[in-house]
């Protein structure tokens, strides 16, 4: 029953329910039926999370779009009442240096303006021509090696990890060394120790680079952030900390678009025919953001809280409450999205909150639609036989990672 | 009776969505990509566009005012 047309929409609302939501078992590529439910009856309510508080749980998408960019709703975890994901983020927010992921304006403007120009539109555009590469050499990999194999290993994690490396100027003699540690990094199965070994060895790696490249800059990322340190407007210890939340961002998040995007499309035949048989620019466009509305694979929700008090419909939500906005309840809101359940690639998908809304919308988006529209414009065509080689009821899913996911997918053809 | 677009500059975090949506009416700052104006009178054809810029910029710094 892996068909989301036949999901529950419908969970139990009382008594205060614990967030995250569980999904409905056999559904593994639906929201949570609860968050669907409170959408309908109670769309700003309190939700109990893993420290006993009771922060508000926000599931339609217009009350999204207006309080997510309102100043008075703040990203600053410092401030009392805000709801940490977890115990580890709770403890880590007094040493974590100010960074884009935890001020507002007029800080975060400031701070997010030195970070921006290698995400600029015309920019990312042009590298276009060597993610298509990328995704070419990597399919050629994959169809002259072992069939079956692991679609998330062969293909879904190298294309960010490289694309990454390309954006940030990763020599290419060091694309293995890097493209391995983020991979160990990102690897639920991987060995702890092997993990923080590799996370370790990526920010002595970083670091060095952008010393190095302090002395002979190209036109990559860490040059354009190395120059930015000579100037005084960054320090180098933040330039390291932005490249690895980079890495980190934007590696798993797109690894599981390419991942689980092709399962969401294996599943819907008649919609990935639609996509194999277009070479239309904006006809791959919409359906990579109808995948991403379907999918909204940040399942943690997105957390803040009140500066001040905030009076919306019928609720008032008092300074200093905890908010948490669920993206995926919002993108599947019938309000926008007419049979939101449907996977369909010729909606207008584009108005979906699957990267945010408000100021902290992902920084990286344009960077990973890109890839996304060159992956489903190509992985399909070139390998159109591509099937599931498991049951669907036999993936192992990641339930508890602010990412959704998949620990390995295997795909004959 | 023409439209007329309004951009928000000290709002704008640089996404770029308005680029996107309506290239002919938007464009970015190299250096910091934060948005600039290209045309504060769209035509007909392109007001479309700037409707979905209005609707996706995620800092809510465009409007289209009737005038
Ligand atoms: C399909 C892939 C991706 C998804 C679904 C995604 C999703 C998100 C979401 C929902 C946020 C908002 C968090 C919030 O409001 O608190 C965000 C922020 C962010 N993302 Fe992404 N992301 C993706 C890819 C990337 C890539 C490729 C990069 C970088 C190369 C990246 C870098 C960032 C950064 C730095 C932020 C923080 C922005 C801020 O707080 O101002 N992401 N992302
Ligand atoms: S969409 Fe909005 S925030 Fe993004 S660049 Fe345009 S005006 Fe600025």
């Amino acid at each position: 029953m892996s068909d989301a047309l036949s999901c529950p929409v419908t969970g139990a609302t009382e008594p205060l329910p614990e967030y995250p939501l569980p999904r409905a078992a056999g559904c593994p590529l639906a929201p949570a039926p609860t968050a669907q439910a409170l959408r309908a009856g109670k769309p700003i309510t309190k939700v109990k999370i893993w420290n006993g508080s009771t922060p508000w749980l926000i599931t339609r998408h217009a009350d999204q779009r207006a309080l997510l960019p309102d100043s008075r709703v703040s990203d600053d975890d410092l401030n009392p009442g805000f709801p940490y994901v977890n115990a580890h983020r709770a403890e880590i927010a007094p040493v974590t240096p100010r960074l884009i992921t935890n001020t507002d304006a007029p800080e975060h403007t400031r701070l997010r303006r030195t970070v921006n120009g290698p995400f600029v539109v015309k920019r990312i555009e042009k590298m276009r021509a060597p993610i298509q590469k990328i995704v070419d050499d990597l399919i050629d990999e994959m169809l002259a090696g072992p069939n079956p194999t692991d679609l998330l290993k062969a293909f879904a994690l190298p294309v960010p990890s490289l694309v990454i490396a390309e954006l940030l100027g990763v020599p290419y003699d060091d694309h293995d060394f890097f493209q391995r540690s983020s991979s160990l990094v990102l690897d639920g199965s991987a060995a702890p120790e092997d993990a923080r070994r590799a996370s370790g060895e990526l920010v002595a790696y970083l670091d060095n680079l952008i010393r190095q490249k302090t002395a002979t800059p190209g036109k990559d990322v860490l040059s354009e952030m190395a120059g930015r340190v000579q100037a005084g407007e960054m320090t180098h210890a933040e330039a390291v900390s932005m490249g690895v939340a980079m890495l980190i961002a934007g590696h798993e998040t797109t690894a599981t678009m390419i991942s689980l995007g092709t399962l969401a499309l294996l599943q819907h035949p008649d919609q990935l025919a639609l996509l194999r048989e277009t070479d239309d620019p904006k006809v791959i466009a919409n359906a990579v953001d109808e995948v991403l509305r379907y999918l909204t694979i940040v399942q943690t929700g997105v957390r803040r809280v009140a500066k001040d008090d905030i009076e919306i419909g019928d609720v008032v939500i008092r300074k200093g409450d905890g908010m948490i906005f669920d993206l995926h309840a919002a993108n599947w809101d019938p309000e926008v999205f007419p049979e939101a359940e449907r996977l369909d690639l010729t909606r207008p998908a584009r108005i979906h909150q699957a990267f945010g809304y408000g100021p902290h919308q992902c920084l990286g988006q344009n960077l990973a639609r890109l890839e996304l529209q060159v992956v489903y414009g190509t992985l399909y065509r070139r390998i159109p036989t591509l099937r599931l080689d498991a049951a669907i009821e036999d993936l192992e899913f990641d339930h508890t990672g602010t990412t959704y996911g998949v620990h390995g997918m295997p795909v004959a053809w | 009776m023409s439209m007329r677009v309004e951009l928000d500059v000290p709002k704008c975090v640089a996404s770029g969505q308005c680029v996107m949506a309506a290239p002919d009416v938007f464009d970015q700052r190299d250096d910091d990509g934060v948005a600039i104006l290209l045309e504060e009178h769209p035509g007909d054809e392109l007001l479309d566009e700037v409707r979905e810029a209005v609707a996706i910029c995620p800092a809510a710094a465009i409007r289209l005012v009737d005038q």
